[in-house]
């Protein structure tokens, strides 16, 4: 069952790429629909199997490579963290297939772009079912190499290559730190396998790496290298770049990759590597800073933009901003939570910008949209759930809290955030604040998008309005399935992620973390047990949450307490009035924002130009590796180095045989002559070296 | 002596008897013939005939124990007679190469193959010398026969030049040769190789000695053409008949060698220290001037030239070191390098166009798109001689340097391998202008032997790697008996 879900999509990818003259493009799309849908349907299969029968278990498939210690295995680990990454990959990805089918319908490559697909979703397996970094790694760097052939499908469009090339080369920034980390880990712990690396963390967690002469506490340092990886995959602040400009991909891509998967693979890796993440208290804070800094950041950026998908990666990136808050603050369950509710919605976003791309002939600037929800009316319902799920649409006293998916997820994290700064861990309140503005930023981009296309007057041409049309129901079907998880994925799988069950359902890939005690007490009665050393270093860090780290001793007593009502108002709160306020802009005085651009010129600019990030990198990395490179080509390499190598040597050789040729003068008695200097020096040579 | 001694003796001088009496027999089927055309071909083939023969019979001494004949003078073992039948087979394999070409030529005369035939006397007599005389009759009988071949287009300025300077350079040679070897006899008081060890083992460093054998080596360097006496070579080669040079580069060399190992392993193996500084210096000058000299040349002949003189530099870094490895790596070297410019001669002698034989290296141009099968053998052998792996004469250099490494020389290794990188310069130019120029001109069908011997080897390159530890295995058998 695990390979199949495994491998069922490299072996489709391969047969619908090598093959793709052969047998045609309708052959490959049903060879890559048909592996991916099985795979998702096998993988709900094991999810069931790991996470409800408790039947965690790493599958050894072949050695790769055995270098004196350094031992790596193809696994397949099966536990419920990877379980619910492989529902999420396999789920979203076989929705994605089906969609391309409308999507791509008119596409010459579509072998091609179904062969890619495949290709990056057996990656993304093959990540998250690593049971060793090394592993992780090359899965890491298939879904990059994948996410470059998508992103450059379009690969005569020049933007386009441009965009593929700068994703690659962010993405080689944090996978440089990813593997230093790998290298870190390695020659601190001699083994690469997550088990093993775990299972000595308490007698390493005083050592001492020692770099270029300066000292490094060990863990804080690998914790800090691996969360640089993540920072390039997930895009977060400072790598955050390419995101945005990934979306020059095919939409259906956008959605598989660059919302639902592989931009959450930084967060995935977090939450694997929770065990170190524990006990490197900095490096958290730090993290809980960067997610807290992209949450706000790409919103407030998010706020600016027209182009539909734009708004949307952006979208994107605060929302994985939250999840990194939530992980740094040691709520892996709850970012995990959030992760798994964000792929539905988010996904369900980006294929319904698809949608209306498709439908209005590849347009995707805003302002040429508006009133076309009478044209595309289940786009327009759809997109308006996937709205309200990711602004945390909900009641929040009703029954326990009752709504659309974000609002358990990322209403939760930021709660959850407010209980950490009152325990006083770094960064706690500073999150929290943040992650109430942005939702209000959130829910007021949110709906400008959907106000700016569905509403008010049509502004592009009439030739698009008179061919504007609804999406085939081979897209509308995964969107609708899309919008079901939007709708109901929040409330169903609650009390599993974070909640009552959670304690049973993570087993040991994960912390439930100190909620699912609060709420219904029964935490450590006695039934999860566990014997190695790693698991107990767990439940003790868990039980008492963060008193260890933290020095927390009131935590215990005061569940009650734990969230005061405003706190868990606040955010549906904002989120409302980020409703109301885009309302009053687009809807109600649709002149406004004109008037307002006018106003605050420099500031819009500044959000257009998003913080004019790629400017400064333009600046500084850009042009600064130029002007390193001529460096080393013009001076380095060519003076230097060719003049003194290959060059010089090649011009000395020559010197050397035009001499040689001119010695070869015909005459017999210069021949004669050098025979006769050649005997005494061989006699010369004799003698010296015989001493005589 | 006995009649019954003396008949064993003559049975382990079949082959050379056998080449002696046949030689003269030919000759005179030769004059008697009654057209010259006609006679010449006769000749030819029967000299062929009488080669393999030859070398069949050395082959089948090589079942036997072997052993010294005429009191120590002449010595059969397993080294003698694997250098022999690979002389005789590669004077075969000239003779086959110089059949069409010499008609063509008009210099189709019945001498030809005699002398090769009486060439291929002298060298096994030197292999087999256990004597100072011995050594040099065998060494003066090539010698003179090579001389006249050199010369044989006696109507073209630059062959007959071309045969005098390697005469005169040759006589002189030759006169340091026996200097050097009065000086040993004067020393040691005997000419037997047995008697002169004996000498050396007991005389430590007798200067007197020693110069008797830097005299004789520098003798021997100028028939295996090591610098500094390699000056004759690129005029040699480009003035001679290329059929007389495909033969130059292949039998004679792998005699000289064969004796120069000998000389300094038997007799003299007791003085390896000393001499051992004599053939490094050889080594690396020959290494350069075949690397860094090549580099200049346009003429395909001239090319060979240097190649050869840097090919027998490789050979002395693994003769350099004294040891049974050096010998048996040496042996190896010179097959392999044999087969490779046999192959390279044949492609040099299908350089045919309408106006008659080319030899510039950019008539090859475009080779690749006129004639690929021979395209294809050219590049094979090039990379062959280069050392490319994995072609056989990857192997050759491969145990040359070993023996050289395994002895201690891991210096004179890495200056090997500098010049050898060199000289893959002017191999991989060649294939570039088979491959990349634009064709020039096609050149008209090879005659039969040369097509067949330019496959042949070109395929020989590939198809023997299986067969490589049979030949090693040979190898190793015929030189293990010398050196320490």
């Amino acid at each position: 069952m695990a390979y199949l879900v495994v491998f069922a999509p490299l072996i489709a990818s391969i047969i619908a790429g090598l093959f793709q003259k052969q047998i045609g493009d309708r052959a490959a799309q049903i060879i890559t629909t048909g592996a991916t849908i099985s795979a998702a349907l096998a993988s709900v299969y094991l999810l069931i199997d790991v996470a409800y029968g408790g039947n965690a278990r790493t599958i050894d498939i072949v050695s790769w490579m055995a270098v004196g210690q350094f031992e790596v295995n193809w696994a397949i680990r099966l536990d419920t963290l990877s379980a619910v990454m492989l529902v999420v990959i396999t789920s979203v990805s076989s929705l994605v297939h089906v969609y391309s089918w409308g999507y791509m319908a008119d596409d010459p490559h579509r072998a091609r772009f179904f062969s890619y697909l495949s290709l990056f979703t057996f990656a993304m397996l093959a990540l998250v079912t690593a049971d060793n970094f090394i592993q992780m790694f090359f899965g890491w760097e298939g879904v990059g190499l994948a996410s470059y052939l998508l992103i450059g499908f379009y690969y005569k469009k020049e933007s386009a290559n441009a965009a593929a090339i700068k994703a690659f080369v962010t993405n080689r920034v944090g996978d440089f730190g990813f593997a230093l980390g790998i290298m870190a880990t390695f020659a601190v712990f001699g083994t690469v396998k997550f088990d093993e690396v775990f299972a000595q963390i308490p007698e390493m967690s005083g050592e001492i790496l020692t770099v270029f002469g300066m000292n490094f506490q060990a863990l804080e340092l690998i914790a800090f290298l691996l969360f640089i990886g993540a920072m390039g995959k997930s895009a977060q602040f400072f790598l955050h770049v390419w995101l945005p400009d990934a979306m020059e991909g095919p939409t259906p891509v956008s959605a598989l990759i660059h919302a639902a998967t592989m931009v959450t693979a930084g967060v995935f890796l977090v939450c694997r590597c929770f065990p170190i993440y524990e006990v490197a208290p900095d490096t958290s804070a730090f993290i809980t800073f960067i997610g807290a800094v992209t949450a706000l950041f790409a919103a407030t950026v998010g706020l600016a933009q027209n182009d539909i998908k734009r708004v949307i990666a952006y979208s994107t990136c605060s929302q994985l901003g939250y999840m990194f808050f939530a992980a740094g603050l040691g709520l892996y369950s709850a970012a995990m939570f959030h992760l798994f509710t964000h792929a539905f919605f988010k996904a369900l976003l980006f294929l319904g910008a698809g949608s209306v791309i498709h439908g209005l002939h590849h347009e995707q600037d805003m302002r040429n949209m508006g009133g076309i929800y009478k044209l595309l009316p289940a786009t327009w319902i759809l997109m308006i759930i996937g709205t309200l799920a990711l602004t945390g649409v909900g009641l929040p006293i009703v029954l326990g809290g009752l709504g659309f998916a974000g609002f358990y997820s990322k209403d939760m994290i930021i709660e959850e955030a407010f209980a950490m700064g009152t325990e006083g861990v770094t960064f706690g309140m500073f999150a929290f604040w943040i992650g109430i503005t942005a939702a209000a930023l959130t829910s007021f981009y949110s709906w400008r998008l959907i106000f700016m296309t569905f509403h008010g007057k049509f502004r592009g041409k009439e030739e698009t309005l008179k061919h504007a049309h609804e999406s085939p129901p081979v897209m509308l079907v995964p969107l609708v399935l899309l919008a079901i998880g939007a709708l109901f994925a929040g409330g169903v799988f609650k009390s599993d992620f974070v909640a009552k069950g959670a304690q049973s359902f993570w087993g040991e890939s994960l912390p439930a973390g100190a909620y699912s005690d609060y709420k219904y007490g029964d935490y450590g009665s006695g039934d999860y047990t566990s014997g190695d050393s790693y698991g107990e270093e767990d439940h003790a860090d868990e039980s008492h949450s963060e008193e260890a780290g933290y020095g927390d001793e009131a935590h215990g007593d005061d569940h009650s307490e734990r969230h005061p009502t405003w706190v868990l108002v606040l955010p549906v709160v904002v989120s409302a009035g980020g409703f109301i306020l885009a309302w009053y802009f687009y809807m109600a005085n649709p002149h406004l924002p004109g008037r307002i651009a006018a106003t605050n010129g420099p500031l819009l600019r500044f959000l257009q130009n998003k913080w004019y990030f790629d400017e400064i990198y333009d600046f500084i990395f850009v042009r600064g590796t130029r002007a390193l490179g001529d460096l080393f080509w013009k001076v380095g390499d060519e003076r230097i180095i060719d003049g003194g190598g290959p060059n010089g040597i090649a011009a000395t050789v020559m010197a050397g045989a035009r001499r040689l040729a001119r010695m070869q003068s015909g005459f017999v008695y210069h021949y004669a002559f050098v025979m006769l200097i050649g005997v005494v020096v061989l006699a010369l040579v004799l003698i010296a070296g015989a001493g005589v | 002596m006995t009649a019954s001694m003396l008949l064993a003796d003559l049975t382990l001088m079949t082959p050379e008897l056998m080449l002696a009496v046949g030689a003269l027999a030919l000759l005179l089927v030769g004059v008697y013939w009654k057209s010259e055309l006609g006679g010449a071909r006769i000749v030819m083939r029967l000299t062929i005939g009488l080669l393999v023969l030859a070398a069949g019979a050395a082959i089948w001494l090589a079942q036997g124990d072997g052993g010294d004949t005429f009191n120590g003078a002449f010595n059969v073992d397993a080294f003698s007679l694997y250098a022999k039948t690979a002389v005789f087979f590669a004077a075969a394999v000239a003779l086959l190469l110089a059949f069409k070409f010499l008609e063509a030529e008009k210099l189709a005369k019945f001498e030809y193959p005699v002398l090769i035939a009486l060439a291929s006397l002298g060298m096994a007599i030197m292999v087999s010398a256990d004597d100072l005389i011995t050594l040099y009759m065998g060494l003066e009988l090539q010698s003179l026969s090579l001389y006249i071949l050199a010369a044989f287009n006696r109507d073209s300025l630059r062959s007959s030049e071309a045969g005098l300077k390697y005469f005169v350079l040759g006589a002189l040679s030759s006169g340091l040769l026996l200097y050097g070897a009065s000086l040993i006899y004067g020393f040691s008081g005997t000419t037997d190789f047995d008697g002169i060890a004996i000498a050396a083992a007991e005389a430590g460093n007798n200067v007197g000695l020693l110069f008797g054998l830097v005299f004789l080596v520098s003798g021997l360097a100028f028939k295996i053409s090591a610098a500094p006496f390699h000056m004759w070579t690129p005029d040699v080669y480009e003035g001679a008949p290329t059929p007389v040079a495909a033969f130059f580069a292949t039998a004679p060399k792998l005699a000289a060698m064969a004796l120069l190992a000998r000389v300094l392993t038997e007799p003299f193996g007791a003085m390896v220290d000393q001499w051992q500084q004599v053939i490094i210096v050889l080594a690396i000058l020959s290494m350069a001037v075949g690397s860094f000299g090549a580099l200049m040349q346009t003429n395909i002949k001239r090319l060979m030239g240097y190649s050869s003189i840097g090919n027998v530099g490789y050979a002395l870094v693994g003769l350099s070191s004294g040891t049974a490895i050096g010998v048996w790596a040496v042996l190896l070297y010179f097959t392999l390098y044999i087969i490779g410019v046999a192959g390279a001669f044949a492609v040099i002698l299908s350089m045919r166009k309408a106006e008659g034989m080319v030899e510039r290296i950019d008539d090859l141009a475009g080779l690749s798109k006129t004639r690929p099968a021979l395209a294809w053998a050219m590049t094979a052998l090039m990379f062959s001689i280069g050392g490319m792996p994995f072609l056989v004469g990857f192997f050759g250099k491969f145990f040359v340097f070993y023996a050289a490494a395994s002895a201690g020389l891991v210096w004179l290794v890495v200056v090997a391998v500098l010049f050898s990188t060199v000289s893959i310069a002017y191999y991989l130019r060649v294939v570039k202008v088979i491959w990349f120029d634009e064709p020039t001109g096609e050149f008209l069908p090879a005659p039969a032997g040369v097509a067949f011997v330019s496959r042949a080897t070109g395929l020989a390159t590939v198809l023997l790697l299986p067969f490589m530890i049979a030949l090693i295995t040979l190898v190793v058998n015929a030189g293990g008996g010398l050196g320490g």
